[in-house]
C-alpha cells in the first residue's frame, strides 16, 4: 500500500520539480527514489495485508510483480535522460507519465477489488496512450497514439463489461469473496462469460494472437523509449494481471477454457514468430517477436495454481532481455528516424561491448543457456508437460527454433557486415542500463531457485 | 580435488585470455590448455588410485537439478581427448594471424571448458547446457574467423546452428519428459527409470536427432562439409576432432542406456545408416576438389562406423567406438593441421593447385604420408586398433556388415592415396614450398607420436575404458 501511494506521490514531485526548475536533477531523483522504494517494497515481502476494505491487497505475489516493475521503471527512467535530451522543457511530463504509469502497474497487481483492477489498467493504459504520441511532430508517433488509443479503449470497454457480468453473477466486486463464490458448482451462465470478456480484454493488453493487429504499427511508430516500455513493462504487467484474475475465478478448472488457452498460446507464438522472420525494423521485429513471447507467457495460464513462480521468472527473464536489447537499440538509432537492421551492420566491430550485451539479450530471448531464458522455457515446458499438454511443448520448441532464425538475423548484421557509419559519443547511460541489465539477466540463469521459488 | 576444479580452471582461463589483450592472449591461452592437460591427467592418477573425483551439489530446486558432475573411464577418455587436442590447436594456430585475438583464444578455451562439461556431467539437464554452451563459440569462431565469400559463410554456419539447436531441444523435451517420471534429472535415477517400450522409442528417437546432427549421420550431415570448408582451421579442428566426440560419447552414455528396449528393436537400422554412412561419404569424397571439404567426407565416413560399431551394443563394438573416436580425434586434426600449413604456403585448398610439393619439403612430406596412413588404419596406427575392433564387432552381428563397414578401408586408402599423390607428388611445383616451420613440425610430430604410442600399446586406454563400458552393458542388458 505505501509503496502505491510512495509511487504516486513521487509522480507528482516530478510535476513539481517542473514548476522549481529542477530539471537537471528529475532523472537521478527519481532513480533513486524508485531505488529507496523498491528497498522498502521488497523488505515487505511475506506480510499479506488488506487495506482500504480489501481494495488494495498486498501478498508476496504482489510485493515479487512489483519489486520487477519498479527495477523495470528504474532503467526505463534512466534510458530516458539522454532520450529526451531534445525535448527537455518536456522531460518533467514525460518522467512524471512514467512514474504514474508504474503507479498503475503497480495498482494492477495488488488490487483486491475488480474496481481497483480496472483503475489500474486504465492509469497505465492512458500513460501508454500519451506517450506513444509523445513525438507530437511526427505523422507515425501521432498515427500509433491514435491506433493504440482506439484498440486499447475498445478493450478497456470489454473488460469493463465482463467485470459487470461478473458482478452481477456474483453481486461483488470483492476478488476475495468472487473467488469463495467461483467455486460453488451453481454458477449463473454469464460468470463465465464475464471471465471471457476480461480475458480477451486482457489478450488485446498482451497482443495475443488473434487481438494481436495494433502491436507492430505501435511499436513501430511510437518513439523507441516508449516501444520499449510497452515492450517490457506494459507487456509483463497485463500477463501478471491476467494471471492474478484467472487465479483468482478458478478460471482453469474448465476443460473449455484450457483448450482456449492452448489454441491462443499456439497462434500467439507462430504467428508471432513467422511474421518476425520477415521483418527488416527491429522495432517491428522485437513487437513480434513479444507476440510470440506472449504466447510462451500464456502456457502459465494451464496449471494457475503452481505456475506463480515460473511466470515471474518468466516475465523477469523476458523482460530484462528486452530492456538491454532496447538500450542498446536506443544507443544505435538515436537521432535516426528510423530503426532498420542496417543501422547494426558492424556493430560487433565498432562497439563490441554494446554489440556483446545485444547478442547476450537475443540469445536469452531465443532460449539458449545460461541466460536466463533457456531456464523460463525449461520450468514452463515443464508444468506444460505435466499438464497434460506435450503437443504444446513441441508446438513451443519448434517455435523456439523458429525465433532463431531472426534473433540471428540481427547478430550476424553486427558481426557479420561491414560497419556503414561512425558513431561518436559513449553515453554512459545507455552503457550501464544495458551492461546491468544483461549481467541481471545472467545472474537469473546461474541461480533460477532464487527467483522461482519466492512464490513456490 | 574434484572434478569441478577443471572446469574452474577452463573458465578462468578464458576470462584471462581475454583480458590479457591480443599479443599475450595466444601464449595466455597456451599456458591454461596447458596446465589443464595437467590437471587432467592429475585427476586421472587420482582417479585410477580409486579416490572419490566426483562433485555433487544443489542447484535449482523446482524443477530438481543437480550440479552433478562424475568422472568414470569414458568420461575420462574424452577429457583427456579434449584436453590434449586443445593445446596442439592453440598451439598450432600461432602460424596464423588472427584479428581481434584475445577473443578468438578466448571463445577456443570457452568452447573447451563447454565441452569437458558435456562430458562430466551427470544431470541431464547439466548435461544439456554444456551440450548447448559449446554451440555459441564455435558459432563466432566460424562465422567471424571464417574464410571464403561472407554470404556463404554466414549461411553456412546459420544452417549449422539452427540444425543443431533444432535437434537439441527435442533432446531437451525428451529430458523433461523423463523427469515427470523420475522427479529427477541425476543419470543414475534416469538409468533407474522403467519406461514402456514405446516410451522409450520416443525418448530415443528424440536424442537420435540431436546426435545424428551432432556427429553428423546421413542424412543429417548437410551441413558439415560446407561449415567445415569454411570455418578458420581452428574452428573445423574444435568441431570434428572434439566437438563430434561430443555426439557420439551421449549416444554411449545417454542414448543408448535409457532407450535400451528401442536400440536392440531398431538396431538394424541404426547400423546400416552408420554403413550408409560409410560408403557414401568415401564415394563423395572421391569426387572432392577442395582438400578440407574432402578431409570433411572422410570424417563423415569414419564417424559412420563410429556410430555402427556403437549401435551394435556388444562390448567390442562400444569399446572400438571409444578407441576410434580418440584415434580419429588425432588423425583429423593431424590431417587438417596438413591442409592448414599447405594453404599458409600457396593459399589455395584446391586439390588441382597442388602438387609436386615433395622435392621441397622431405620433413612435411613424410609426416604428412604417416597422418594419411594412419586414417586409412595402416596396423600399427591407433586407428587401426579402433578400426579393427568395431569391424570384429560389426562381424559378430553379421557378416555383411563387417564387410561392408570395411569398404571403408579400401576406398579410404583410395581417395586418401589418390590425394596425398596429387598434392605432394608429381613435378616439382614451380612455387616455393618452405618445410614445416619449428611450431607446425612439432604439433605433427606430438600427433603422430600419440598415434603410434597407442598403436603399439592400446592397454592403458582400454583398461580406463573397460569397466565404465561394462557397467553401460549391465545398464542396457537389463531385463526389466
Amino acid at each position: 500500500m505505501i509503496t502505491l501511494i510512495a509511487i504516486t506521490g513521487l509522480g507528482i514531485l516530478c510535476l513539481l520539480f517542473e514548476i522549481l526548475n529542477l530539471r537537471k536533477a528529475i532523472v537521478p531523483f527519481t532513480v533513486v527514489a524508485l531505488l529507496a522504494i523498491l528497498g522498502f517494497t521488497a523488505s515487505q515481502f511475506g506480510l499479506e495485508a488488506g487495506y482500504y476494505n480489501n481494495m488494495v491487497v498486498v501478498n508476496k505475489f504482489s510485493v515479487s510483480f512489483s519489486c520487477l516493475f519498479i527495477v523495470l521503471a528504474i532503467f526505463l527512467v534512466a534510458l530516458s535522460h539522454n532520450f529526451y535530451a531534445r525535448h527537455e522543457t518536456q522531460i518533467s511530463d514525460f518522467i512524471a507519465i512514467k512514474v504514474f504509469l508504474l503507479a498503475g502497474s503497480v495498482a494492477m497487481v495488488t488490487f483486491g477489488n475488480l474496481a481497483m483492477f480496472f483503475l489500474g489498467i486504465e492509469i497505465l493504459s492512458i500513460s501508454l496512450y500519451i506517450l506513444a504520441a509523445s513525438n507530437r511532430l511526427s505523422l507515425r508517433s501521432n498515427e500509433a497514439g491514435m491506433k493504440y488509443f482506439l484498440m486499447g479503449s475498445f478493450a478497456s470497454g470489454i473488460i469493463l463489461f465482463g467485470i459487470c457480468l461478473i458482478y452481477g453473477a456474483m453481486g461483488t466486486f470483492d476478488v476475495s469473496e468472487i473467488s469463495e463464490l467461483s467455486r460453488s458448482a451453481e454458477l449463473p451462465v454469464w460468470f463465465p462469460i464475464g471471465i471471457i470478456l476480461v480475458t480477451i480484454g486482457m489478450f488485446f493488453k498482451i497482443a495475443a494472437v488473434p487481438f494481436h493487429f495494433w502491436a507492430p504499427d505501435v511499436y513501430e511508430g511510437s518513439p523507441a523509449l516508449t516501444t520499449a516500455t510497452m515492450s517490457t513493462l506494459a507487456k509483463v504487467v497485463a500477463m501478471a494481471t491476467l494471471y492474478k484474475l484467472l487465479f483468482a475465478m478458478n478460471a482453469d478448472v474448465s476443460y473449455q477454457f484450457q483448450i482456449t488457452i492452448v489454441i491462443v498460446s499456439i497462434a500467439s507464438m507462430t504467428v508471432g514468430n513467422i511474421m518476425a522472420l520477415r521483418q527488416t525494423n527491429v522495432k517491428r521485429m522485437l513487437a513480434f517477436s513479444g507476440i510470440s513471447h506472449a504466447g510462451f507467457m500464456l502456457m502459465t495460464l494451464l496449471s494457475l495454481s503452481t505456475s506463480a513462480g515460473s511466470l515471474l521468472y518468466y516475465t523477469a527473464a523476458y523482460s530484462l532481455a528486452g530492456i538491454a536489447a532496447f538500450a542498446v537499440i536506443l544507443y544505435v538509432c538515436r537521432d535516426r528516424d528510423n530503426e532498420d537492421i542496417t543501422r547494426f551492420h558492424g556493430l560487433g566491430k565498432t562497439n563490441p561491448l554494446l554489440a556483446a550485451v545485444l547478442t547476450g539479450a537475443l540469445l536469452s530471448m531465443a532460449g539458449i543457456p545460461i541466460f536466463s531464458g533457456f531456464f523460463a522455457k525449461l520450468v514452463l515446458f515443464n508444468q506444460t508437460i505435466q499438464a497434460g499438454y506435450l503437443v504444446l511443448v513441441i508446438v513451443g520448441v519448434v517455435n523456439s527454433i523458429i525465433s532463431v532464425g531472426y534473433y540471428f538475423k540481427l547478430i550476424l548484421a553486427m558481426y557479420a557486415k561491414e560497419p556503414n557509419e561512425q558513431r561518436t559519443g559513449t553515453p554512459i547511460i545507455y552503457y550501464t542500463v544495458a551492461v546491468v541489465a544483461i549481467v541481471l539477466n545472467i545472474a537469473l540463469g546461474l541461480f533460477p531457485s532464487f527467483v522461482m521459488d519466492l512464490l513456490a | 580435488m574434484d572434478v569441478s576444479y577443471l572446469l574452474i580452471l577452463l573458465l578462468t582461463g578464458a576470462i584471462a585470455t581475454y583480458l590479457s589483450g591480443d599479443k599475450f592472449a595466444p601464449k595466455v591461452a597456451l599456458a591454461f590448455a596447458l596446465a589443464s592437460l595437467g590437471l587432467s591427467v592429475y585427476l586421472l592418477n587420482l582417479f585410477t588410485a580409486g579416490q572419490n573425483i566426483d562433485y555433487l551439489s544443489a542447484w535449482i530446486t523446482q524443477p530438481k537439478v543437480m550440479f552433478a558432475l562424475k568422472g568414470d573411464g569414458l568420461s575420462f577418455s574424452m577429457v583427456l581427448l579434449n584436453a590434449a587436442l586443445i593445446p596442439v590447436i592453440i598451439y598450432s594456430s600461432f602460424g596464423n594471424d588472427y584479428k581481434n585475438a584475445k577473443a578468438f583464444y578466448a571463445l577456443i578455451l570457452f568452447m573447451a571448458f563447454a565441452m569437458a562439461g558435456t562430458f562430466l556431467a551427470a544431470d541431464g539437464l547439466l548435461y544439456y547446457i554444456f551440450w548447448e554452451l559449446a554451440l555459441i563459440p564455435i558459432y563466432f569462431i566460424a562465422l567471424i574467423w571464417g574464410n571464403g565469400d561472407a554470404e556463404d559463410r554466414k549461411k553456412a554456419v546459420v544452417k549449422f546452428f539452427i540444425y543443431t539447436f533444432a535437434g537439441s531441444l527435442f533432446m531437451l523435451v525428451a529430458f523433461i519428459y523423463m523427469y515427470q517420471r523420475a522427479q529427477s534429472f541425476l543419470i543414475e535415477d534416469l538409468y533407474a527409470m522403467r519406461l514402456t517400450i514405446k516410451e522409450q522409442t520416443w525418448i530415443f528417437f528424440a536424442f537420435f536427432f540431436a546426435y545424428a546432427i551432432k556427429i553428423p549421420l546421413i542424412p543429417f550431415h548437410t551441413w558439415q562439409a560446407k561449415v567445415y570448408q569454411k570455418a578458420p582451421t581452428v574452428g573445423t579442428m574444435l568441431l570434428s576432432g572434439i566437438m563430434l566426440k561430443m555426439g557420439l560419447y551421449s549416444v554411449i552414455r545417454w542414448q543408448i542406456p535409457l532407450g535400451r528396449f528401442a536400440a536392440k528393436e531398431y538396431m538394424t537400422i541404426f547400423i546400416s545408416l552408420g554403413i550408409a554412412g560409410v560408403i557414401y561419404g568415401s564415394i563423395v569424397a572421391l569426387r572432392q576438389s577442395d582438400l578440407k571439404k574432402l578431409l570433411a567426407y572422410s570424417s563423415l565416413a569414419h564417424v559412420g562406423l563410429i556410430a555402427a560399431g556403437a549401435y551394435t551394443l556388444t562390448l567390442d563394438g562400444l569399446r572400438g567406438a571409444v578407441l576410434q573416436m580418440i584415434a580419429h580425434g588425432f588423425v583429423v586434426v593431424g590431417l587438417f593441421l596438413a591442409a592448414e600449413i599447405i594453404y599458409r604456403r600457396y593459399n589455395t585448398r584446391n586439390i588441382g593447385e597442388m602438387g609436386g610439393i615433395r622435392k621441397q619439403s622431405p620433413k612435411f612430406t613424410s609426416m604428412f604420408m604417416i597422418l594419411v596412413l594412419a586414417s586409412v588404419a595402416l596396423p600399427s596406427t591407433f586407428n587401426f586398433v579402433g578400426e579393427f575392433t568395431v569391424l570384429y564387432s560389426l562381424s559378430q552381428i553379421n557378416m555383411w556388415y563387417a564387410v561392408l563397414g570395411g569398404t571403408t578401408i579400401i576406398l579410404g586408402a583410395y581417395y586418401m592415396l589418390r590425394m596425398f599423390q596429387y598434392v605432394m607428388l608429381g613435378e616439382t611445383n614451380t612455387k616455393a614450398f618452405s618445410d614445416v616451420t619449428f611450431n607446425e613440425g612439432l604439433s605433427l610430430v606430438l600427433i603422430i607420436a600419440v598415434l603410434f604410442f597407442f598403436g603399439l600399446y592400446p592397454k592403458p586406454i582400454l583398461d580406463l575404458i573397460t569397466p565404465s563400458i561394462e557397467t553401460i552393458l549391465t545398464q542396457i542388458n537389463r531385463t526389466n
